[in-house]
Parts: structure tokens; sequence; C-alpha cells
């Protein structure tokens, strides 16, 4: 096996793939968005609980789909550090994490923002995997701006 | 004779290797693209169904064209047009005799398989549709022979009916009878189906369609590279393929059409060729083939075509089936070794695609794994979803062959995927 490839498919993420956490509907859930790339078919929803309130914190989230090892284990990871974060927070993640992914110096990094997230810099090796690692961060993005402006049923990675 | 029975089946392969005419390593050196490396590793080609790859051959042929020959067709009274007019049609004649047509005329220089079929929608088959007709498609057709129908339908209120397949991936042949009524007004299914690898006996179902008086078209996207198609005994009414699926280069493909349903049918595009006279107030169009060929073709697709095909020729279609079904046999016992590998598509009668899903990893991880390796094969859904929701599953990984892969490739593959079970042990 050779380096990018031990980099990519860490302990981390064939664990987070093969058993994905919070894998389930939310009993109770003010957000949802379905996720789907195109390209290959892979397909998820995601599940948000957000208190309405001043501090819009996501207080929990969680998923269903299927997918390849990185699209699950991105979800999965995703969801666990939404956990206690307000909008805003979230926001910055995904920012941060389009970064690490593909590396846009419009974005200045800060790596200690992304936690556990980072296990995933791997893909950047793998400009066509990019897609199935963002594919449930489309969705956030999907569900955070469902009160403004009306999505479509589904977010696309295209 | 029945084109199925042309591919030796499984008993004889036993015998096959050692019968073969042709030098699998001299056939390798007259594709330069198999000694280049991929990751510092030499390269194993196996999606061949996607696309395959061109032989020095073609390529040198087409180069000749630009370089030697270049001028536009059908138009220039002076030498080079002349040189290139004659070349352009000389591939339809090669094309004619390639698929056994009766008459040049029959043969349509298109984009490749999706255009050919999108002009049988739009001017065959539209014009004759009304509410309640039907038009007839199996569940493994390739989003090209599934989509354009769907237009059509939606346009003109005709109903699309979807034949079954077993579990095997056959098409339910007593199904397939009793979908058969005078609704139907055309029946268009592949050869060989680009995500399982069956090989459908399109004789037998033109034969049985022809009796209730529906047409046929044939998607032969898939079968041209591997089987030897004689149209005049498949007596199919329309027929499609690609030239880059058979080491011709991308953007040419044929339309064939027996001559008494073009003649009857309007012009697809309008343009320069496509006519004979024009004033403001009227158009008399050209006849055939160049009715359906408006303005300037792809002419050196067309002759990198037409030397593809003397390619072929040269090493003979019933030898290339032969090796790629001894290849088939011996990749499909090696696959078949892995455990938790599941083979999807397995008929009877099959050409070289091997598709399949791992317990362990997702097609898209095995394609990345075996891509570190310098093996190219297919994941996802292989423009067939519907296909890929009837069976349950999302994507698969595919292994496609063609005549320049050899046993090494195989071993290649099986070490990946060896590699990608250690890494999601
Ligand atoms: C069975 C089948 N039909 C149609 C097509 C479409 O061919 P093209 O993209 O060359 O038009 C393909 C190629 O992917 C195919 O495999």
């Amino acid at each position: 096996m050779n380096n990018e490839l031990r980099e990519l498919y860490q302990e981390v993420i064939i664990d987070h793939g093969r058993r994905p956490r919070n894998f389930k509907v939310l009993q109770e859930y003010s957000h949802s968005q379905e996720g789907y790339n195109p390209l290959c078919g892979d397909r998820l929803q995601l599940f948000l609980l957000i208190r309405p309130g001043p501090e819009q914190v996501i207080e929990e989230a969680s998923f269903l789909g299927e997918g390849c090892a990185i699209s699950m284990a991105s979800a999965s990871l995703l969801t666990e550090c939404l956990k206690g974060k307000t909008i805003a927070e979230a926001q910055t993640l995904f920012q941060q994490f389009h970064q690490l992914l593909t590396g846009d110096t419009a974005v200045q990094a800060e790596p200690e923002k992304l936690g556990k997230l980072q296990v995933l810099a791997g893909v950047r090796a793998f400009p066509t995997r990019i897609k199935c690692a963002t594919l449930a961060w489309h969705a956030l993005l999907g569900a955070l701006n469902e009160d403004e402006d009306k999505p479509e049923a589904w977010v696309t990675t295209e | 004779m029945n084109m199925r029975d042309r591919i030796p089946g499984k008993e004889t392969q036993g015998l096959v290797d050692n019968s073969l005419t042709f030098d699998i390593d001299a056939v390798r050196e007259n594709f330069p693209i198999l000694g280049r490396r991929v990751y510092d590793q030499p390269l194993v080609y196996l999606d061949n169904a996607a696309t395959s790859q061109k032989p020095r051959e073609v390529v040198d042929c087409i180069q000749t064209y630009y370089l030697q020959t270049n001028a536009n067709v059908h138009r220039g009274v002076y030498h080079l047009s002349e040189e290139a007019t004659s070349a352009y049609e000389a591939s339809r004649d090669k094309v004619q005799r390639f698929l056994n047509a009766k008459s040049r005329k029959e043969i349509i220089f298109v984009r490749g398989t999706t255009e050919a079929i999108n002009l049988v929608a739009h001017c065959y088959a539209k014009p004759l549709l009304s509410p309640g007709d039907e038009i007839l498609i199996s569940t493994m057709e390739h989003h090209s022979n599934i989509v354009p129908w769907q237009i059509i339908c939606n346009q003109t209120g005709a109903t699309l009916k979807v034949i079954p397949i077993n579990d095997a991936g056959e098409i339910e042949q007593d199904a397939f009878t009793t979908m058969l009524n005078p609704r139907c007004r055309l029946l268009a299914i592949t050869q060989v189906s680009n995500a399982l690898g069956t090989i459908n006996p399109v004789r037998q179902m033109i034969k049985q369609a022809h009796q209730q008086s529906i047409p046929v078209l044939i998607d032969g996207a898939q079968a041209v590279p591997h089987l030897q198609v004689d149209l005049q005994a498949l007596d199919a009414d329309f027929y499609a393929f690609s030239g880059h699926k058979v080491y011709g280069p991308t953007g040419i493909g044929i339309l064939y059409g027996k001559q008494e349903l073009l003649e009857k049918m309007k012009p697809y595009q309008g343009g320069g060729d496509m006519i004979s006279r024009v004033t403001f107030a009227h158009t008399d169009y050209n006849e055939l083939p160049y009715r359906f060929e408006a303005g300037t073709p792809n002419i050196a697709g067309s002759i990198g075509l037409g030397s593809a095909l003397d390619y072929i020729n040269a090493i003979g279609l019933d030898q290339i089936a032969r090796h790629e079904q001894a290849l088939l046999v011996y990749a499909t016992e090696q696959l078949s070794s892995i455990d938790g590998l599941r083979l999807i598509g397995t008929a009877k009668h099959k050409a070289g695609i091997l598709s399949f899903v791992m317990a362990e990893a997702h097609a898209h991880d095995v394609s990345t794994i075996l891509d570190q390796s310098g093996i190219a094969i297919r994941a996802g859904h292989h423009c067939t979803m519907p296909l890929m929701a009837h069976l349950g599953i999302a994507a698969t990984a595919r292994a496609s062959l063609a005549l320049y892969n050899n046993r090494a490739d195989i071993d290649a593959l099986l070490a990946g995927l060896h590699e990608v079970k250690r890494i999601f042990k």
C-alpha cells in the first residue's frame, strides 16, 4: 500500500465508514436535507435539531444513507462535530473543511478548528473523491439555507 | 448461423488459448498507451466498455488525413476534396461490409450510439406515436436507450414499457412475448449489456417482434467490438454503435436503418449536404444517406473508424471473440475465488464484462485502491440507474475486456482486490 492510500484509508475512516455514528433518523428534528451525488449514486439524508432562539445551537445531528467509505465516514464525523455548534460555527467549519480538501487559498487555514475532521486530509491527493467527502456537507449547507430560500427537495454535489 | 453460435461455449474454453492465431504480445505493441505507466506502475486498462484504446494504425491514419488530405467533402471540385470524399465514402463501404448491410445508403455517420438512437426517436418514432401506443425497452438499457424514448413518450402521450430480467441478468423471454402487442410501435433493446455483460438473443427477439410487425432498434454499442454482427441475418430495422468502443476515435458512430424505413423519414437536422435544391420557399432533400448528414461531417473520425474496422478484420473478430471468451472464463474463476465478492450479471451468454460488488468495500473505494496500482476499472452506475435500482445496489465495480487484455491483467486485478481486502480487513 502506498503512502497516499495509507493517508486516505486511515483506521478512523475505515471504522466510521463501516460503523457510522449517529446513523438514524432523529426522533425530533427541525431540519432535514437529502444529499445526492449524481455521478456515483451516493445518497444520504441529514437530520438536524436546532432550537429556535438567539443562539441557534445544533443540539443533535444524524444521517442515513449509503455510499463509499469516504462519504459515510465524512458524514459520520460531521454529525459528531456538529453537536453543540452554532449555525455560524457550522458554516465556518464547512469553509475550513473545504479548504482542507481543496487547498483553497482564499480561505485562511485554521486546522485546529477541524479537530477530528483532519483525518480526511488524505482525500486531497484524490481529486476524484472530493465529492464523496463533501456530500454530507453540501446537505448541511442545504439544510441551513432551508429557511432562507426554500431549497429543492435535494442538493447535489454538482 | 446464429450469432451466439460463433462464440465458443464454456465447454471448449480449455482449448481456446492454444487455437488463437494472433499473437497477443504483438497486438499489445500496436497500442502504445499500454506501454505507459500510471503512479509508476504499468497501466492495466480494464475499462474497455467505457472506451477502448486506439491502435497506432488508427491514430496514424487520422494524422495522415489531416497532414496530407484535409479538405471538405462533397464540395470542392479539386483533387484534395475528391481524395477526402473518396476516403470518407470508402469508410462507409467498410462499415457496410463489416456489418453486412445490404446497401451503403443504409449507413449514416453520426456522433455515436446516443445520437443514432435520438435520431430514430425523433425522425422515425415520434411522428408515428399517439396516446396509448407503446415503446418497448428492457430493464438493462443504458440511459441513451431510455431517455430519448421517455422524451418522445412525453411529447406524444405514448407509454414506455420495460421488459423484466431474471436474477442472472437475462431478459425474461416469457414476459417479453406477452408484452408484444399491436399497440407496440417499436422494440429498442441492447444486444450486449454494458453493466452486466449479458448477450441478449436479439435475433430470436427480432423475429418474434416482426411476427407482429413491430420494428426493432438494436443498441450495438457493446456488441460490435466483441461479436460478428450480420445485419441481413439479424434483420434489425435500426442498429446503432459507437466508433470509440471499437478501437476507433470518439465523436463518430453509425446508425444503420433499413432503406425502406429511412426513405420515409424526415431529416433530423437541416443544413448543407442534406439538400439537393434550396430556394427560400422550398427545399428538396438529398438522397440517402446524405439526407441525415447535415453539415460538414466528422471526416477524420469516419476515416479513423474505417481504419479501426480494417484493424479488427486483420485480426479477425472470431479470433478476438475466442480470446475474450477465454479470458472471461479465467477472470470469472479468479474473481469468484475472492471471499465476499459477488458477480453481478451471471447470464449464460456473456461478453467480456465483469461487474461485481464486494462485501467489505464500496465500488468507489475499490476503484481508488486499484487505480493506485495502475489498474483502470469503472465504478458507479454505468449509465444504467434504473437497472441498479432494480438490483437494489447503488454502484458496481466493472472490469471490461478487449482484445489486448491478457491473463497478467487479470492477475493484477486480483492482486489489487486482495489489497482492497487488506485495507478493509
Ligand atoms: C450499451 C450502450 N449503449 C449506448 C452507449 C452510449 O454510447 P455513446 O456514449 O458512445 O453514444 C453506451 C456507452 O457507454 C453503451 O454501453
